[in-house]
């Protein structure tokens, strides 16, 4: 049974002021997510990705299609008690603790009293909060908050978890968490849906990830298999302060930065790039195949014409970082 | 099932009743019953008269404003501020969540109508001296009081289900000045005729007519409260309430949270 | 900063209070305050908002507050007291209080009143109107028709509409039936005044009513000093040239004195004056030729002192 099953979901909305218009905000969206996997929604902001959690939540109505959640019709109640939802800048009650909230979610996720006292402890311990466990919920910062978040997404050990942007407002540290906390959940069997525009956390993460922009899914792929293909070049970074003649003859693309050149050409050539640098004395700093990227896909993907060449979006934005790099 | 309306309720009453703005009004309120009796000074024989014209109509005053305040506070803004999400990610279900609001307000507003009644019985107390027989009509212009409550939370929730929060306390406080001159209203449609009149007795028969609940200058006399007058509040109050309720629960149950 | 800010804090509050305590006294012209009252009293009922006895309860301490400060101005000038009434009474008909205040200030003439008894007859009216259980309104009712009105018919009817209620002062069918027979003595203007200062504690309208009483007092017994002027002139055939001429021809005993002490005057022409007018209020006998009846003096309103 997959874990969700998104059968031509669509929403539109009507905006303007006088006259209203019909605005699409989600296209026929049609996905299946499999039971235990990880799975990254990606898209810039405004795509479609809060739409589409808020439909499947049942916040928001749709105007055609459906979704079967885990084999059930997504309106049925039952499909809450084994789901866990974190939203985007998570708001909560101003004068509860954390304590006293999960606690009260709890309750509502109907949790029988006998264990829930320990339950809570244990979620709270889980995301770092033992200490402000006692402390009001107006008082909490940004980071704070989104744990109190993850705590009650998970509370009731629900099978599906869905977080909307789950690194939003966190530090490194922060992040670092609750990467692990995602792949906690993972080995614990549990399906794990978030959206997010960082892909870097996406390559760490996900199983799988879905592209969508403008409302629209353009397309869904396999992280291990966007990140593994090879494209037949390498590239080499060497000691030099112009690039040598002879390597731009062999079909090299290369730039120079400081005191070093960085050049990607054909893999066949790789040898011949060897030689020239022996012969003009120049010192290797490093010869490596180039990958393609997570990011590559993403903006093609992105991009409003079909395009199946892959190019490197022209080389100067990720020369000094590395290449799994810290996201945007 | 109606355990999670319970724990709405409960949860309801507890971030009320953190809330600071109910404590400066309960205060306020029992300033003004000290202040009622020097007021009752300025001419003897109507101490009595001023305490409980001044302390009932302090409780119902300051009441709606509470029930206003704190019901759009807890119900638009929890929407506004999509606190909501995390909550309806849960098995609660829509319906149930306005009903658990509804009773959690009602019963902070309660608590709070106990407070303040106090201070008003205890200002009694000092310029009487004694109770006596007549003091109990008192009680009942407060429950009177209470019921007005009850339409006034029905009516904030009403409109938190579709309107933003200074909208809804816009809606709400006006709906309660309305109501208040319903007398005047039904009396003026009963004269009117044709389309206007027609138009001017819906309006007189849909506002909430709090002036039926106003008893607070007759039991400052003294004078008794009809039994078949508290029997017709009483339903008239818990209906109408229903009937804003209801219309919360349908519209909220079809809306798109944002 | 702080220490300006601070100075500026202290001396702004003290200069504001100053120039609040300074308005305070040159506010209280008629005009202005004509202005701050609403006069309709339908409005006030509507702008209510149902919480009409405590709006009732407001203006009937502004009556009270506003009729102290007239009389403490001494300006005579009543004009809103009339309104004030209406206004009260119309937003809650039982407030008897104000029913009792009219009957006692609403009639009578300046300075001690607002010299309108047509405005304080239609008041007692619209009180029994609405609260035809109370005998104390029948009783300002009758007062004001024997008082002001000297229609002692509808006095008497009015006496004995109270006298009818199951709770009721004891001297009504005693006033009521004197009406009818004796209306004018002295012992049934003795008897209504000793009845408002022994049911009502509003403290002006008790020592109003002892006002009264003395007066009284002075008007029966200038009349009756008269009346032995007039006997000792039949026996004689002359007037007596002083008090101690009655003395002697045994129609007195002792030097008699007004209710303050002052002995009365024995005048030329056989007539009775008092020694000082001015000290005794409301008197019609005793006074010389053409002088009006005295009026009480400046009091400061006392108001919140007494119970």
């Amino acid at each position: 049974m997959a874990a969700i099953e998104i059968l031509d979901l669509e929403k539109s909305y009507l905006v303007g002021f006088w006259r209203k218009r019909p605005k699409l905000a989600l296209r026929p969206l049609r996905l299946t997510i499999e039971q235990g996997e990880v799975f990254g929604f990606l898209g810039p902001n405004g795509a479609g990705k809060t739409t589409t959690l808020k439909l499947l939540m049942g916040l928001v109505y749709p105007t055609a299609g459906t979704a079967r959640i885990l084999g059930m019709a997504m309106d049925d109640a039952a499909v809450k008690t084994q789901i866990g939802f974190l939203p985007e800048q998570p708001y909560f009650y101003d004068h509860l603790t954390a304590r006293e909230l999960l606690n009260y979610y709890g309750q509502l996720s109907g949790i029988p009293a006998k264990g829930r006292a320990v339950r809570v402890e244990q979620m709270l311990a889980r995301v770092g909060l033992n200490d402000s466990a006692g402390m009001p919920l107006r008082k909490f910062s940004k980071g704070m908050l989104q744990r109190v978040g993850l705590a009650q997404a998970i509370l009731h050990d629900p099978k599906l978890v869905f977080l909307d942007e789950p690194m939003s407002g966190l530090d490194p540290m922060g992040r670092r968490e609750v990467r692990d906390l995602i792949q906690q959940l993972r080995s614990e069997g549990k399906t794990v849906f978030f959206s997010t525009h960082i892909l870097s956390d996406a390559e760490a993460l996900c199983d799988r990830v879905g592209v969508i922009h403008q409302g629209e899914l353009r397309g869904v792929g396999a992280v291990a298999e966007l990140t593994s293909e090879k494209r037949g070049k390498i590239e080499i970074v060497f000691y030099a302060q112009r690039v040598p003649a002879s390597l731009t003859s062999l079909g090299a693309e290369a730039r120079v930065s400081g005191d070093m050149v960085n050049a990607v050409l054909p893999e066949e050539q790789q040898d011949a790039a060897i030689d020239i640098l022996r012969r003009e004395r120049l010192r290797l700093i490093s010869l490596t195949p180039v990958r393609s990227s997570l990011e590559e896909y993403y903006i093609q993907k992105l991009r409003p014409t079909e395009d199946t060449t892959t190019q490197l979006p022209g080389g100067q934005v990720r020369k000094e970082e590395n290449r799994k790099g810290v996201g945007v | 099932m109606n355990s999670r309306v319970g724990y709405v309720a409960f949860n309801t009453f507890r971030e009320a009743v953190r809330d600071r703005v109910l404590y400066n009004l309960i205060a306020f309120v029992l300033l003004l019953s000290g202040a009622a009796i020097l007021v009752g000074e300025v001419s003897i024989d109507i101490e009595r008269l001023v305490v409980v014209n001044l302390g009932l109509t302090a409780v119902s005053l300051f009441g709606v404003v509470i029930a206003i305040l704190i019901g759009i506070g807890l119900v638009s803004k929890e929407i506004d501020k999509r606190t909501l999400y995390t909550v309806l990610s849960r098995p609660v279900r829509r319906w149930e969540f306005v009903v658990g609001k509804f009773f959690g307000l009602t019963g902070t507003l309660v608590v709070n109508t106990f407070f303040m009644a106090l201070g008003v019985l205890l200002a009694l107390l000092y310029v009487a001296h004694k109770f006596e027989k007549m003091d109990a009509w008192v009680l009942v212009a407060l429950y009177f009081i209470v019921l007005q409550f009850l339409i006034v939370c029905a009516l904030a929730l009403f409109f938190s289900s579709f309107s933003t929060p200074l909208m809804s306390a816009v809606f709400t406080f006006a709906l309660f000045v309305i109501g208040s001159l319903s007398d005047d209203l039904r009396g003026f449609a009963r004269i009117t005729h044709g389309t206007a009149g027609g138009l001017a007795t819906a309006i007189a028969y849909l506002v909430p007519n709090f002036s039926a609940l106003n008893v607070i200058n007759q039991v400052a006399h003294g004078d008794a409260v009809p039994g078949r007058l508290i029997l017709y509040n009483t339903i008239y109050g818990l209906l109408y309430s229903a009937m804003a309720i209801s219309g919360a629960v349908l519209i909220f149950q079809r809306r798109d949270l944002k | 900063m702080n220490l300006v800010a601070t100075a500026v804090l202290f001396l702004s509050l003290a200069g504001a209070m100053a120039t609040l305590y300074a308005m305070d006294h040159e506010r209280w012209n008629s005009a202005a305050q004509e202005s701050l009252y609403l006069r309709s009293p339908k409005v006030l009922r509507r702008l209510s908002l149902g919480y009409t006895g405590l709006l009732a309860d407001i203006y009937w301490t502004r009556a009270v507050q506003y009729f102290g400060e007239q009389h403490h101005a001494n300006s005579g000038d009543f004009r809103l007291l009339a309104p004030l009434l209406e206004v009260t009474t119309e937003l809650d008909p039982k407030l008897l209080p104000a029913y009792q205040f009219g009957a006692n200030f609403l009639a009578p003439k300046p300075p001690s009143g607002a010299g309108l008894p047509g405005a304080a007859l239609e008041l007692m009216l619209y009180g029994v109107a609405h609260n035809p259980d109370q005998w104390r309104l029948y009783y300002n009712l009758g007062f004001l028709y024997y008082i002001e009105f000297k229609d002692y018919a509808k006095a008497a009817e009015a006496f004995r509409q109270g006298a009818a209620l199951p709770v009721t002062n004891e001297f009504m069918p005693i006033l009521a039936a004197r009406m009818a027979q004796h209306a004018g003595e002295f012992d049934t203007a003795r008897m209504l005044w000793m009845t408002t200062y022994q049911s009502i504690k509003e403290p002006r309208i008790r020592e109003n009513a002892v006002e009264h009483l003395l007066a009284l007092q002075v008007d029966e017994e200038v009349t009756q000093l008269e009346h032995v002027v007039a006997k000792y002139r039949e026996q004689f055939g002359r007037l007596p040239g002083s008090m101690s001429d009655l003395e002697h021809a045994g129609f007195i005993r002792g030097m008699p004195a007004d209710p303050k002490g002052h002995p009365y005057q024995l005048m030329a022409d056989g007539r009775i004056e008092v020694a000082d007018p001015k000290d005794l209020y409301f008197i019609t006998k005793g006074l010389p030729p053409g002088t009006a009846p005295p009026q009480p003096p400046i009091e400061p309103p006392a108001t919140t002192d007494s119970k």
